[in-house]
C-alpha cells in the first residue's frame, strides 16, 4: 500500500493540491480531502481499452494497434485542407506544447474548451485587462466576496472552503463570520442560499445591472431607474455601499456572464466596475475556470503563439479572430474538413449543428473515455489520464502553475507520446 | 399544457461527477432533465419525473421534468451536456461562443422517451 | 568542434583590447588559446567583433509577460513572421512569443539575458517560458522585497534566518539573484495602498523600506551571491523621486561587498531620476543621480531608456501600475501574489510631443552620458517598459552620435531644452564603451565575468560579429549604419555554434538557465523552515510540498554555487 500526500486534483480550476491518495496494487483504493467531483474522477470510470477504427460513422469500431491508429490519424490530418485540433483542457501543458507544434506543421486551427466557457472573458481582457490576484491573497484579505453567474457549490465545491467564503488567513481570522458574501444569479442556487445578499437578475440583464452599479458608484444614482434587470434600486445602492466600504473585494464570475446575452461585454463591464472600485477600496476579479487545466492551455498558447486560444496557422504564422477562428465558428461554417478532438468532448458540449458537421467529416479522438465524441469519430486512441496516471503541469484558475503527480502506472500511453508519433508520421507522409 | 420559458444550461455537481462516464445511465440521469419551479410545473399539469419535450428554434429534445424552487417563473434549466445542446443556439454572434443561455423554448408534456446518449448522437449522423 | 574567427577588429574591454586585430579560437563551446588547422574559419576581416551581448534586466518570461500577451493581441499582430524549416513563428513587438524572444536577441548579437522579476510562487511559470526561449542563456531574479518571511525576519533582526530564506527562496524559484521592488509597497498594495518613502512603516509587519533594503543587501553579501541586490526603488513613477533614489543608493554604504562588484544595482533609472513636484514642473534629475554614481563605487545602475511608440509596462510595483492605468485610462492587468509582492501590466504609447515622455527620453541618455564610468551604467530599455529590446541598436546609435541626438531633439516637445541637460551634452561613446555597457559591464554587475562578457581564454564562446569597419566609420555621422549593423549581426556564435549568419537564424540550440545554489548552515535553514511551515499551514493557498520548482522545469541548468560567509558591516 502506498499513500501519496499533497496530490493534485485533476478536475476543476481550483486545482486543490492537498489530496491524499491510497494506492494498493496499482489501484487507487481511497481518496481523501477531494470533493465529489475529484473523487469520482480519481476513483475512475469505464475506459476505452484499445485503439479503434471504423470505415464510416455508422459501422461498428474494430480494435486496432496503436501504430495503425496513429498512422490513420496522421493520414486524416495530413490530407485535410482545414484541420481543427480541439480540446486540451483535461491534459497537461506538456501535451499543449506538442499540440501547438502539430497545429503549426499542419497549418491547422487549434482551439480549446475555453471556447464554450471563458473565451469571452479573454475578449474582455483584450479590452480592459484583468485586475486579479492569487487565491491566497483573497483568502488572507478579502472581506467581501461576490459570485456573479457562478455556482461554486456545484462547479467548484472546495473553492469556498479553501480560498474564499470560509477560508481563514492573516487578515481574515474570523473566516465566514468576518465576510459578506454577495451572489448574483438568475435563480436561487445553493450558492445563493449561503449568501448574505442574493441579487436575482432577470436572465440576460447582467450588463444593465453592472452598469447601474457603476452609475451609483460614480455618484449618479439619480439616473438609475427603480428597478434594473429585475433588481430593485435600493438593493443596488446597498450593494455599492457594501463594496465601497470593504477592505478588499473579490469578484468571481462564471458562465452566467460569459454565456448570457452581451457575452464578453458583460465581463468588460464587470472589469470596469472592478477598476473603478479601486478608487474606494481594493478590488480584484477572477474567472471561475472549469477544467483543471483550461487555464494552462491559454498560458501555453499565449507564450508560444502570442494568442491565448482559437489560433489559425493556415498562414504559417498565428492568426486569431474568435468569431471567425473559434472551433464552433469553423464547424458551423462547415469549413473544417477533419478534426482531432483531444482531452475535451466536443460531441457533448457543442451545439447540435456543430456536432452534425463533426459527424460528416473524418474525426480522430484522443481520450481515455468513451463519450459523444467517440460516437462521431473514425479513429479513437485511448490514452492515460493526466494527473492520475501521468505527471505534468497545470495552471490553477488564478494562473498559479503546479505539477500534477502520477498516482498509478498507466495501462495506456500518455497523450504526449501519441501527439509526438502523429507529428512524426505527418512529417513522413508529407515527405519532410 | 404548454409553457414558454427562457432556457439556460449549466454545470451541476452530478453532471460533473459523471462527466467522465458519459455512456452510463448515471450521466443520463444527471443531465437529461429540465428544471422548472413548482408554479411552472403546475402550468404543465404533470408531475416531476414525467417526460417533457423542449423545443427551440434550433431543435428539440426529450428530457425528464424536475422541480427546482430556486428558478424564477418562466426559467428552465437543463444541465450542460448533449441533451441541452440539442436545443441551444449555435450562433456565436461574432465572438466564438454559442448561445448556451437565454434561449426561448416551448416545453410540453410528451409520451416520448428520453433518448440515450448514443441514440441522441445518432440523430446527427 | 573547432572554430577560428580571423582578422576581425576586436573590442574586448576586459582584456584591454580596443579595436585590435586579434584571432579568436574556439573549441567545445569555449574560447581557447589556439585550435588545430582543421578548425572552421570565419573571416571577420573588415568587421567588428565583440563578446555576445549580456542583458542584466529584461522582462522576457513569466506570468507578467504572458498577461501582457493575453491582454494585447494588437501587439502580437505586429512583428509576425511565419515558421520556416529552422524557426517557429515570430509574433509580437513589446511582448513577443518565446521564440521571437530568443531569435531577436540572437539576431542583435545578444546571447545571455536575465529576466528581471519572478515571484517564487510563480517561478514554475517563468521557467516553463525560459525553457522554450531558444538559443540564449538566461536566468531570473527572484522577488524578496515584500515577502512576509522577509519582513518578519527583518523585523526580528534575524539575519541568519533571512539569509537562509533568501538561499531557500533562490532554490525554490531556481533564481539567480535577489530582486527588491518598491520594498514594502507590494504588501501595502494588498489593501490598495503604497509606501511613500524609505522610512514609512509597513503596517502589521512593522518594518520600513530602508530596513528591508539594508537587510537584503546584508543577506546577499552573507551568501556571497554572484549578483548584488537588484533594486527597483520606492516612489517610482512619482515626480521628485530622485531624492528617494539617491537616499536608497546611500544605503549601500552600510554594507560591504563580498566580491569585486557593486553592493547594490539600481535598475531602470529613467523612471527613478525625476525632479519636480507634479507633471507640470516635471524635470530631469539624471545629473544628480549620475553625479552620485560618479562619486561612489559601490552602486551601479541601468538606463531603462525610453523608446518612441508602443511599450508595455510590467512590474512587480502593483500600486504604480494602478496609477498608470488610471492616468492613461488604459487596460490594467494586476497580479497580486499572496505573501509575495504584487504586479501590474499596462500598455503605454510614448509620444515625442508629450513633455513628460520627451524628458524621460532625455533622462536615459543623460544617465549614460553623464555617468563617467560605463561599468556603472548598463544599457537597457527595461524591456518592455521603456520599449522593446529590439531597439537597443537605436540606443547605441544615440549614445555614439550627438548629431543623431540633436536631430532627434528638434522633433521633441520643447520641455526637453529647459528641463533636461541633453541638448548641451556632446559626449559620444566609442565601441569600447558600448561593449562595456552591453557586455563586460553587464557581466560584471551580474557576477558572471569569469565566463561572460569577454573574449579571453576560458570564456564561453558567445561572440557577435557586426558589419562595421571601426577604423573607417564615423559613428557620429553614420549613425544609421551603426543602428542597422547592431540590429542584424553578420555572425553570432553561441556556445561555439553559429546561430546567426547575415542577420538570419541558422540554428536554434537550447540555452542554459543560470541559478544560484547558496549553502547556509543547516541549523539556520531548519530554524527558518519552522516559520515557512507555519506560513503554508495558515496563509498560503498551496502546499509546501508543491511549491518548489522541480528539476523537470530546468532541463539545461547552469548552477552557480555560493555560500554563507561572515558579513562585514561598516
Amino acid at each position: 500500500m502506498t499513500v501519496i500526500t499533497d496530490a493534485l486534483c485533476p478536475f476543476c480550476g481550483c486545482l486543490c493540491d492537498d489530496l491524499t491518495i491510497v494506492v494498493e496494487d496499482n489501484k487507487i483504493t481511497d481518496v481523501k480531502q477531494a470533493c465529489k467531483l475529484g473523487t469520482a474522477k480519481i476513483m475512475g470510470h469505464h475506459r476505452i481499452k484499445a485503439p479503434m477504427m471504423r470505415k464510416d460513422k455508422n459501422s461498428e469500431f474494430t480494435e486496432v494497434s496503436y501504430e495503425e491508429a496513429i498512422n490513420e490519424a496522421a493520414k486524416i490530418l495530413s490530407n485535410s485542407k482545414r484541420p481543427l485540433l480541439y480540446g486540451w483542457a483535461s491534459s497537461v501543458c506538456e501535451a499543449h506544447k506538442k499540440g501547438i507544434l502539430l497545429a503549426e506543421e499542419l497549418g491547422a486551427i487549434i482551439d480549446n474548451t475555453a471556447t464554450v466557457c471563458h473565451a469571452p472573458s479573454t475578449l474582455a481582457v483584450h479590452e480592459k485587462g484583468l485586475p486579479s490576484a492569487t487565491l491566497g491573497q483573497i483568502k488572507n484579505r478579502a472581506d467581501v466576496i461576490v459570485f456573479w453567474g457562478s455556482n461554486p457549490v456545484h462547479a467548484h465545491p472546495r473553492h469556498m472552503g479553501r480560498y474564499s467564503v470560509f477560508a481563514k488567513g492573516l487578515f481574515t481570522e474570523k473566516g465566514r463570520k468576518g465576510r459578506k458574501v454577495i451572489v448574483v444569479d438568475v435563480r436561487k442556487t445553493e450558492t445563493a442560499n449561503m449568501a448574505d445578499e442574493f441579487v436575482q437578475v432577470q436572465q440576460g440583464s447582467d450588463y444593465l445591472v453592472v452598469s447601474a452599479l457603476r452609475s451609483i458608484l460614480s455618484g449618479h444614482a439619480d439616473v438609475v431607474p427603480d428597478t434594473v434587470g429585475g433588481v430593485p434600486k435600493e438593493q443596488l445602492i446597498k450593494i455599492v455601499e457594501v463594496l465601497k466600504t470593504a477592505k478588499f473585494v473579490s469578484i468571481f464570475f462564471g458562465m452566467g456572464l460569459t454565456q448570457s446575452k452581451s457575452m464578453y461585454k458583460n465581463i468588460d463591464n464587470a472589469i470596469s466596475l472592478t477598476f473603478e472600485l479601486n478608487s474606494f477600496t481594493k478590488c480584484v476579479i477572477t474567472p471561475m475556470r472549469g477544467h483543471y487545466n483550461v487555464t494552462g492551455f491559454g498560458q501555453v498558447c499565449a507564450w508560444e503563439t502570442g494568442y491565448a486560444t482559437a489560433v489559425d496557422f493556415a498562414r504559417g504564422a498565428p492568426y486569431y479572430n474568435p468569431g471567425e477562428t473559434a472551433a464552433n465558428d469553423v464547424l458551423l461554417r462547415k469549413e473544417t474538413d477533419a478534426a482531432m478532438i483531444i482531452a475535451g468532448d466536443a460531441g457533448a458540449h457543442f451545439p447540435a449543428d456543430s456536432v452534425r458537421h463533426l459527424a460528416r467529416i473524418p474525426v480522430v479522438q484522443i481520450d481515455p473515455y468513451w463519450n459523444p465524441t467517440t460516437e462521431v469519430s473514425n479513429v479513437v486512441i485511448p490514452v492515460a489520464i493526466c494527473g492520475v496516471e501521468v505527471a505534468g503541469t497545470a495552471y490553477r484558475m488564478d494562473g498559479v502553475s503546479l505539477r500534477m503527480r502520477k498516482m498509478v502506472e498507466p495501462a495506456h500511453p500518455p497523450d504526449t507520446e501519441i501527439l509526438e508519433k502523429i507529428t512524426e508520421r505527418v512529417r513522413e507522409l508529407r515527405g519532410e | 399544457m404548454t409553457l414558454n420559458a427562457i432556457l439556460i444550461t449549466g454545470r451541476t455537481i452530478n453532471q460533473g461527477a459523471t462527466i467522465e462516464n458519459k455512456t452510463s445511465l448515471d450521466y443520463q440521469e444527471a443531465t437529461a432533465y429540465c428544471e422548472l419551479n413548482p408554479k411552472d410545473i403546475g402550468i404543465l399539469g404533470i408531475s416531476p419525473g414525467s417526460c417533457v419535450s423542449v423545443t427551440t428554434d434550433h431543435g428539440d429534445v426529450v428530457v425528464k421534468l424536475k422541480e427546482n424552487k430556486g428558478n424564477p417563473d418562466g426559467l428552465a434549466f437543463i444541465p450542460m451536456g448533449p441533451w441541452a445542446n440539442a436545443v441551444v443556439n449555435p450562433d456565436t454572434r461574432g465572438c466564438g461562443m454559442p448561445g448556451f443561455k437565454g434561449i426561448p423554448s416551448r416545453i410540453e408534456p410528451t409520451e416520448k422517451k428520453v433518448l440515450s446518449m448514443k441514440e441522441l448522437i445518432a440523430r446527427y449522423k | 568542434m573547432e572554430l577560428i574567427i580571423k582578422n576581425g577588429t576586436v573590442y574586448d574591454p576586459v582584456k584591454g583590447i580596443n579595436g585590435d586585430k586579434t584571432d579568436i579560437s574556439i573549441r567545445d563551446g569555449k574560447i581557447v588559446d589556439k585550435v588545430s588547422g582543421k578548425a572552421t574559419v570565419i573571416d571577420a576581416a573588415g568587421r567588428l567583433v565583440m563578446a555576445g551581448g549580456v542583458d542584466a534586466h529584461s522582462h522576457i518570461a513569466g506570468a507578467k509577460v504572458n498577461v501582457g500577451r493575453i491582454m494585447r493581441p494588437e501587439d502580437t499582430r505586429s512583428g509576425i513572421k511565419p515558421r520556416t524549416k529552422i524557426t517557429r513563428p515570430f509574433t509580437g513587438y513589446t511582448v513577443p512569443n518565446v521564440y521571437a524572444m530568443g531569435y531577436r536577441y540572437a539576431q542583435m548579437g545578444y546571447t545571455t539575458v536575465f529576466e528581471a522579476a519572478q515571484a517564487i510562487m510563480k517561478a514554475r511559470h517563468t521557467h516553463e517560458e525560459l525553457e522554450e526561449i531558444p538559443i540564449i542563456d538566461k536566468g531570473a531574479l527572484t522577488l524578496f522585497g515584500s515577502n512576509w518571511p522577509t519582513m518578519d525576519f527583518v523585523r526580528e533582526k534575524d539575519m541568519d534566518k533571512l539569509a537562509a530564506y533568501v538561499a531557500w527562496g533562490l532554490l525554490a524559484s531556481r533564481g539567480f539573484g535577489v530582486k527588491c521592488v518598491n520594498p514594502g509597497g507590494g504588501e501595502m498594495w494588498g489593501f490598495g495602498k503604497n509606501v511613500n518613502g524609505l522610512d514609512d512603516v509597513v503596517p502589521n509587519f512593522d518594518v520600513t523600506p530602508k530596513e528591508i533594503i539594508v537587510s537584503l543587501m546584508k543577506a546577499n553579501e552573507m551568501l556571497g551571491l554572484p549578483h548584488s541586490l537588484h533594486l527597483h526603488c520606492n516612489n517610482l513613477g512619482k515626480p521628485g523621486n530622485y531624492k528617494t533614489t539617491i537616499a536608497s543608493m546611500e544605503l549601500a554604504n552600510q554594507v560591504k561587498a563580498s566580491k569585486d562588484r557593486q553592493v547594490m544595482h539600481v535598475t531602470h533609472l529613467t523612471f527613478n531620476s525625476w525632479g519636480g513636484t507634479n507633471w507640470g514642473d516635471f524635470e530631469s534629475k539624471a545629473d544628480e543621480v549620475a553625479n552620485y554614481l560618479n562619486n561612489n563605487d559601490n552602486v551601479t545602475g541601468d538606463m531603462g531608456q525610453l523608446i518612441w511608440g508602443s511599450a508595455t509596462t510590467m512590474t512587480a510595483d502593483g500600486p504604480v501600475q494602478y496609477a498608470n492605468a488610471k492616468l492613461l485610462h488604459a487596460k490594467w492587468g494586476n497580479g497580486d501574489v499572496e505573501l509575495e509582492d504584487a504586479s501590474g501590466v499596462v500598455p503605454i504609447y510614448y509620444v515625442k510631443q508629450i513633455s513628460v515622455h520627451a524628458i524621460m527620453w532625455a533622462i536615459g541618455l543623460e544617465l549614460a552620458l553623464l555617468t563617467k564610468d560605463p561599468y556603472k551604467m548598463l544599457l537597457t530599455t527595461d524591456h518592455p517598459n521603456g520599449g522593446p529590446f529590439v531597439n537597443y541598436p537605436e540606443v547605441i546609435a544615440l549614445l555614439m552620435s550627438n548629431k543623431k541626438r540633436q536631430e532627434e531633439i528638434k522633433t521633441l516637445h520643447e520641455a526637453v531644452h529647459a528641463r533636461t541637460k541633453i541638448p548641451e551634452i556632446e559626449r559620444e561613446l566609442d565601441f569600447g564603451e558600448i561593449a562595456i555597457m552591453t557586455r563586460a559591464g553587464t557581466a560584471k554587475v551580474l557576477g558572471l565575468l569569469d565566463t561572460k562578457g569577454h573574449l579571453g581564454v576560458g570564456a564561453d564562446a558567445d561572440i557577435s560579429i557586426y558589419d562595421i569597419k571601426p577604423d573607417q566609420i564615423d559613428p557620429s555621422v553614420e549613425h544609421a549604419k551603426i543602428k542597422s549593423a547592431f540590429s542584424s549581426a553578420a555572425y553570432v556564435i553561441k556556445g561555439g555554434q553559429v546561430v546567426v549568419k547575415d542577420g538570419q537564424i541558422t540554428a536554434t540550440p537550447p540555452g542554459r538557465t543560470y541559478w544560484v545554489d547558496a549553502s547556509v548552515p543547516r541549523q539556520h535553514t531548519n530554524e527558518m523552515m519552522k516559520d515557512i511551515v507555519k506560513k503554508f499551514k495558515n496563509y498560503y493557498s498551496m502546499q509546501l510540498a508543491n511549491y518548489m520548482v522541480q528539476d523537470e522545469y530546468v532541463t539545461h541548468a547552469q548552477v552557480v554555487k555560493a555560500g554563507a560567509i561572515p558579513v562585514e558591516v561598516n
